[in-house]
């Protein structure tokens, strides 16, 4: 599965960037949609954890690591090479000498350790602390308790070295949003709220509250002969039924699809060709609270797994926008394993189960839910009657959002329905399931199991990649047997684009971000674009 | 006249203050929080410290009688705190989308007055006509229609079918991109005046010194223009005040659905995260604004109708 679902990822993207061999057109204006909200938060990314700010990043900033979604992996953005030291825990970065700032400062070490503890900087409880935590001495100065962060260690201009808690692999933790690198020469923080300047593709340009972000080429960016647009227009627009008529009036040229658009889409000649799909690092889910009786016992966790046909709802009501979840980690991360099967749909194995644990008669519980209709409650509605014939009677309790994340991290559910980060690190993603992981973080379900925090801690030290790998993926198959959610489906992530926009990637981690510099537009576009 | 404007304006205090008070109740006792919402797409794991030190930075964490002291002292001083979430000035937030909201009630008052009152005005000089009868069916479709079922339609229409405007954005400003977002809202004070603007106009010409001006061979026009248009008029600016005042409120889908830079989208996004200062703030200023256009309107009886001031 996982090798169809490459190859399927490479031939989107082929059709996304099929041009490329015909050579780059540079110039053009980009209208890209923000789809996750009215407005931005703020422009000051560092201060925000939303996935809506990320739009801004990719084209003004620049972090020490970048995704990259063809090796799906974090790859040295910053840096042209890194030193580790024996045991892993001490990097020392050789940083890009051609990279400078849109304020014209060129790049330097000062910037990171200006950047690092300005996240981790306890007046400012910025989200991205917890990454940079990782780094030795960040716990003492995010309490207050130093005034360095004693990991950062400045050897020159050009070289950093950076000493973490662990041999952990940090490209994930600095490659985010939040642990983005501003020029440490700027003396008014509050201007990156309004004016920012970052090491990105794209300069800042103007800013229309609840409408959009405008940005225009860097002439100085480090990547030789990129990028190849001129301008970007960033546009917010939350409603799908909005973007729908604008993208088919070609006013946008890129959309992320729900399931509703996604079938109609792939209905029509004109658009079923420009589509990009990627299986995204999103496990959809139902937890199940421990502390209500019947959840206590594996055999009642498995037979409401095997009672749901899951299929038949991603068929029907997610219009096959999902991948059936057979475990935790999802189809693209490393640690996936393609053979182990998913749970089967089998009423008659969940009431045999069912009457093992002593609840052959069923028993009822509730399920807190959002009005999402991917996983929320129109989603708890569809298993009802598949879990009345076994038994067990639910009762969905809607909630919003922001209520169902605070009923969720506060342990007030018997059972709540969510979609949760499951990727792309699977050391990161699995680290929710060991019993030292606190509740209120994301060990929402209290899992605990020795023989899992043996397999997670092993693999936590283990430095070969293969072997950290196979490592999770038996430690991820412990979890499955153990169930401590029912697997619903992994996220397929769509986008539409328009046929003159080349170089969009499958981005597994987000495949509404795009790397900006990459992407091009051909002589077939509009003249409004060209 | 000045101690009645003097009256109307103060008797505003009581009701922002009333207000006031009730959103902060509400917003207290709602489930969730801002920090939770942070974590509510799923798309990362929540961070119990980062929970905490926004908890303990917005003084989430203290007691509401508190915290409560904080807001009235706080809106004393005409300050509505900052945001949560931009951590910016709630005022500015507002200043930044409030000329875009107006803009949106203006055009759309404005397209529901020239489309709405001659209308009404034709259909009740023409009783049981077919221009009577369209009239009324169109205001009575126009009444029921959910503003976003015709938003859409009128983007498939004018965007989608026949390319003369732009189907959603605020663009650099220009009236295109204004023409759709007003119309779709313009539609429910239209209809609602054309019904108000017809029913009254009836009224007035089965009235005895209509039947007099006519006997005294006053001419129709006349009629129409001295004593009809006059007597409705209170009737008319009743109807343009209430909607007027209440069309930055139902603005919110519109603004949403036309991806219109409005404070409307921004309370809905607000309200959605908890960023509890912005929603205060935001409709204490959709309440303030309501009222500035009734106490308006209320200013605008006395000077067209005397009977209004003497009582």
């Amino acid at each position: 599965m996982l090798k169809t679902l490459t190859l399927a990822a490479m031939l989107s993207l082929g059709v996304a960037s099929g041009a490329l061999a015909a050579g780059e057109r540079q110039g053009g204006t980009l209208v890209f949609t923000a789809p996750y909200g009215s407005s931005f938060a703020t422009l000051d990314v560092q201060a925000s954890p939303n996935t809506q700010e990320e739009f801004i990043t990719q084209a003004i900033h620049r972090a020490l690591y970048s995704w990259d979604s063809i090796q799906n992996k974090p790859v040295l953005e910053l840096a042209d090479s890194e030193d580790v030291s024996e045991d892993g825990t001490v990097h020392t970065y050789h940083l890009r000498k051609n990279a400078v700032f849109h304020n014209g400062k060129p790049l330097t070490a000062d910037d990171f350790i200006y950047s690092y503890k300005r996240i981790a900087n306890p007046k400012n409880a910025f989200p991205g602390a917890s990454f940079i935590a990782n780094i030795k001495g960040a716990d003492d100065y995010i309490v207050g308790k130093a005034d360095e962060i004693s990991g950062l260690k400045k050897i020159d201009d050009n070289t950093l070295e950076i000493t973490y808690t662990g041999p952990i692999n940090p490209g994930f933790p600095l490659m985010q949003n939040t642990t983005v690198i501003y020029p440490s020469n700027v003396e008014d923080e509050s201007s990156f709220g309004k004016s920012p300047v970052g090491l990105g593709a794209f300069t800042f340009k103007e800013h229309v509250p609840g409408s959009q972000v405008v940005v225009e080429k860097f002439d100085k960016y480090y990547e030789e002969g990129k990028p190849y647009l001129d301008r970007i227009n960033i546009v917010l627009m939350a409603e799908d039924a909005a973007r729908d008529v604008a993208f088919r009036n070609k006013e946008i040229d890129v959309s992320i699809l729900g399931p509703t658009q996604y079938q109609a889409y792939q209905g029509e000649d004109a658009l079923k060709g420009q589509l990009l799909e990627v299986a995204e690092v999103y496990t959809r889910n139902i937890g199940f609270n421990p502390a209500f009786e019947p959840f206590k016992d594996k055999r009642v966790r498995q037979a409401i797994n095997h009672a749901i046909n899951a299929p038949l709802i991603i068929e029907r009501l997610v219009k096959n926008k999902a991948y059936p979840a057979s475990g935790w980690l999802p189809i693209s991360s490393p640690a996936f394993d393609k053979d182990k099967p998913a749970y089967a749909f089998d009423p008659e194995k969940a009431k045999a189960l069912l009457a093992e644990a002593g609840y052959a008669d069923g028993f009822e519980f509730e399920v807190t839910a959002s009005p999402n209709e991917s996983w929320g409650v129109p989603i708890v509605e569809a298993i009802l009657p598949m879990l009345k014939k076994v038994g067990i009677t639910v009762k969905p309790k809607p909630v919003e959002s922001s209520a169902l994340g605070e009923a969720v991290t506060t342990n007030n559910f018997q059972a709540f329905i969510w979609s949760n980060l499951s990727g792309p690190d699977p050391l990161n993603a699995l680290r929710c399931y060991h019993s030292k992981t606190a509740q209120s973080a994301c060990n929402y379900t209290s899992y605990a199991s020795a023989e899992f925090d043996k397999l997670y801690d092993a693999a936590q030290q283990e430095r070969d990649p293969a072997k950290q790998n196979d490592l999770l993926r038996q430690a991820n198959n412990i979890v499955q047997d153990d169930a401590p959610v029912w697997f619903f489906n992994y996220n397929k992530a769509v986008m539409a684009y328009q046929p003159w926009i080349h170089g969009l990637v499958p981005n597994a981690t987000e495949l509404a971000v795009q790397p900006y510099d990459e992407i091009w537009i051909d002589e077939t576009a509009p003249d409004s674009r060209k | 006249m000045l101690r009645f404007t003097l009256r109307r304006i103060f008797q505003i205090i009581p009701t922002v203050v009333v207000v006031a008070l009730l959103i902060f109740v509400i917003f207290s006792v709602v489930p969730g929080t801002f920090a939770a919402s942070l974590f509510a797409d799923g798309k990362r794991a929540a961070d119990p410290q980062m929970i905490a030190r926004l908890n303990e930075e917005f003084g989430l964490n203290k007691p509401l009688i508190e915290r409560f002291t904080t807001y009235v002292t706080d809106l004393a001083q005409f300050d509505l705190g900052t945001s949560f979430r931009t951590r910016q000035p709630v005022i500015d937030l507002i200043n930044d989308r409030m000329w875009a909201s107006l803009q949106l009630a203006i055009a759309a008052m404005v397209f529901a007055l020239v489309v709405g009152v001659p209308l009404g005005f034709l259909a009740a000089l023409r009783p049981g006509s077919v221009l009577d009868t369209v009239t009324m069916i169109g205001a009575v479709s126009g009444l029921s229609m959910p503003q976003f079922w015709l938003g859409l339609l009128m983007m498939y229409l004018f965007a989608l079918q026949l390319n003369w405007l732009p189907s959603f954005g605020y663009g650099d400003g220009s009236f295109r991109n204004l023409i759709l977002p007003a119309v779709t809202l313009g539609v429910t004070p239209l209809a609602l005046l054309a019904r108000t603007t017809r029913a009254g106009v009836l009224d007035v010409l089965n009235a005895d010194f209509i039947r007099t001006a006519h006997s005294k061979g006053m001419s129709e026009a006349k009629v129409v223009r001295w004593h009809v248009a006059r007597n409705v008029l209170v009737l008319i600016v009743t109807t343009v005040g209430l909607q007027f005042g209440s069309l930055i409120g139902q603005a919110v889908v519109i603004e949403k659905l036309f991806a219109w830079p409005g404070i409307g989208s921004l309370l809905v996004d607000s309200v959605a995260i908890r960023d509890i200062p912005v929603v205060q703030g935001t409709i204490l200023v959709i309440v303030l604004w309501f009222l500035v256009i009734n106490t308006a309107v209320d200013l605008i009886y006395a000077a067209i109708d005397p009977r209004i001031k003497q009582e």
